[in-house]
């Protein structure tokens, strides 16, 4: 293994917090809410991508649609049930902040409930091979992973550039009474941003459920705190940013594990995040925010 | 202004009173045995608990900070505490209050050295880089020789047994009341003072000439001191620390206690640390149930409620008594002139 090779390991695992930091980081944007259920959301993916694969027996072009619409009906009934009223009635932020923490203790335990709170296998999901490219060994999944957050962070700059929902979104989170004043439904815009950042962590489940072929009740909080760290390493409601992140702290992940110490990384993670924090709180690619007295 | 400090003197006799009843039928009936163990046990949780969401409100209530990494101040003094006590030849029953001292001492050195750089952040960003440290703590201490890694530490010994099951909960509940007593003097006084307006008002605190940097790493540390402490009692009540006891996790749940009580409330934090300290023990027979009540309770609560269940007041006994006392005195008004 050389260095080439855990650039690209670690691309491939970044890939996956990628895609979950841009839910966090879309959704911090528009209702600056450190929405702490959304590394269930993944759980809730991995688990529908079980039942339909593992216990229908069904072929995986089923089950991913399943997981993406199960995965975006969540997030938009959390968004509508625990999180609305509190932003209609612009209660504090730590109040939202305990919200997400209870709903996120809230789905763990529910899934314990009905599954227990052992690991569960998944099925491969994609035959998976080693590909030889010149000296280079890489898992076909490391491949998949990062072709798909590509696609995808394209996909979503189109939405967010190109169409109207899109723009809206970049209005509410610039100022969220100024768009309500140009006749802007701020509130189905949030419902929708929630509904594209659970989709986008759908797929990161299916990805991740490729990649390490189990699920467990509580596989969101240490997946959910590493796309967090990234989100806001790339600077949290920077798109792009949420990307760079991923890809950054996946691949010092994977550095840190071939050079360093495996039982170090997530030190190293969450060290470099204290860095980045002290030098350029923004994150890399944030926009620097002046204090109005 | 004689009257208001005899007013101020009569109210700490009453509480003090009271707060010296319950101590004492507490104490007389764990050595009867008509609290179990097992209970009283759960008492001494209770009042770790208290200490713990007492020393966050602190931060959060008081200076208005949203702290993550409470747990990795309680980590810290949990296993400054217990490598004390097991490598001193003294004693437990003298090492364990140095220990506990020397708990608060290295948590308050670790909340400095944290401190300095993170309180120069605000808002969701100091939320971040305190979770971060916090986490930190823990991998770091999964990974120390001294730490014994994932293994933790244990056989610290205790100073309760079957004959005598109560110096544990004595200790528990003695430094629960002092450190309640400290927060309340603290919030009045001019530091205190000083401590509130930040929490109000960064920008024009600082322009009335206040030293937040100086505030802000005094209520900082002096809440990893008595963190620190709590995990000092908390290692020495459960015998046996490992680093994951001191996750993410518990830094959420000592938050949970303070906002749902109601953040800058100190009766709120102890209300509510007693009650969800208690409550899922008690609720054992239905363990698979408990948590998902819990963090139900936990949202309708926020959602109907979003200032936690005491807001900013107190609860407190004397004006409860005066209160009554005014609804007597009015009964009486209306009948007097009836006879006449």
């Amino acid at each position: 293994m050389d260095f080439t090779t855990h650039v690209i390991n670690g691309l491939g695992l970044g890939s996956i917090y990628a895609l979950v930091a841009l839910g966090y980081s879309m959704v911090y944007g528009i209702v600056q809410l450190i929405n702490f259920s959304h590394g269930d959301i993944i759980m809730v993916g991995g688990y529908s991508v079980y039942l339909v694969m593992s216990i229908l027996g069904l072929p995986v072009w089923i089950a991913a649609p399943v997981a993406i619409i199960v995965c975006t009906l969540t997030g938009v009934i959390i968004e509508r049930v625990a999180y609305h009223r509190l932003l209609v009635h612009n209660a504090a932020r730590i109040s939202l902040l305990i919200t997400a923490m209870g709903v996120s203790i809230f789905l763990q335990n529910v899934f314990m409930l009905f599954f227990g709170s052992d690991p569960k296998a998944m099925p491969p999901l994609f035959t998976s091979t080693i590909l030889k490219i010149g000296s280079l060994e890489l898992a076909s999944s490391t491949i998949l992973n990062i072709i798909t957050s590509v696609i995808m962070m394209s996909g979503l700059q189109l939405l967010v550039n190109k169409t109207k929902i899109g723009k809206a979104m970049q209005a509410a989170s610039e100022d969220t009474e100024a768009a309500k004043l140009m006749g802007i439904n701020t509130n189905s815009v949030i419902a929708i941003t929630f509904a594209v950042g659970s989709a986008l962590a759908a797929v990161g489940a299916l990805l991740y459920s490729n990649t390490y072929p189990q699920v467990r009740p509580d596989m969101g909080n240490l997946l959910g705190l590493k796309a967090f760290v990234a989100a806001v390493f790339g600077g949290i409601g920077s798109i792009p940013g949420a990307m760079l992140g991923g890809y950054a702290l996946g691949v010092a992940e994977s550095l840190t594990k071939a050079y360093i110490s495996t039982k170090l990384t997530d030190a190293v993670v969450f060290g470099i995040l204290i860095i980045m924090l002290l030098v350029k709180p923004s994150g890399l690619m944030g926009k620097n925010k002046k204090e109005k007295v | 202004m004689t009257a208001f400090r005899k007013k101020i003197a009569t109210n700490y006799i009453i509480n003090a009173i009271l707060v010296a009843i319950l101590f004492v039928v507490l104490v007389i009936l764990i050595n009867t045995g008509v609290i179990s163990r097992y209970n009283t046990g759960i008492l001494t949780l209770v009042c770790i608990n208290v200490i713990l969401a007492v020393s966050l409100n602190l931060v959060t209530g008081i200076l208005g900070q949203l702290v993550l990494g409470h747990a990795g101040f309680m980590l810290v003094g949990a296993y400054a505490s217990s490598l004390f006590t097991l490598n001193s030849n003294l004693p437990l029953e003298i090492s364990f209050p140095i220990s506990l001292i020397l708990a608060g001492m290295v948590s308050a050195v670790f909340g400095f050295v944290i401190g300095i750089p993170a309180l120069r952040l605000r808002g969701d960003y100091l939320a971040i880089i305190t979770l971060g440290f916090g986490e930190i703590i823990r991998v770091v201490s999964y990974n120390l020789k001294i730490t014994n890694g994932s293994m933790g530490l244990s056989g610290m010994g205790t100073l309760s047994n079957r004959e005598n099951p109560s110096p544990m909960f004595i200790y528990a509940f003695l430094i629960a009341v002092v450190v309640i007593v400290i927060m309340f003097t603290f919030g009045r006084s001019r530091h205190g003072r000083a401590v509130i307006s930040i929490r109000e008002d960064e920008i024009a605190a600082e322009s009335m000439g206040i030293n937040t940097v100086y505030y802000k790493l005094f209520a900082f540390v002096l809440a990893a001191f008595i963190a620190g402490v709590a995990g000092g009692i908390y290692a020495h009540h459960i015998q046996m620390i490992d680093p994951a006891k001191f996750d993410f996790n518990r830094s959420v749940e000592i938050l949970i206690m303070v906002v749902l009580g109601g953040m800058g409330s100190i009766t709120g934090s102890v209300i509510s640390a007693s009650v969800l300290t208690a409550l899922p023990e008690w609720l054992r027979e239905f363990s698979q149930y408990r948590m998902v009540l819990y963090s139900a309770i936990l949202i309708i609560v926020m959602l109907f409620r979003p200032s936690g269940l005491l807001g900013r007041n107190e609860i407190s006994v004397p004006k409860i008594l005066a209160n009554i006392k005014k609804r007597i005195a009015n009964k009486k008004v209306p009948s007097d002139a009836k006879e006449e």
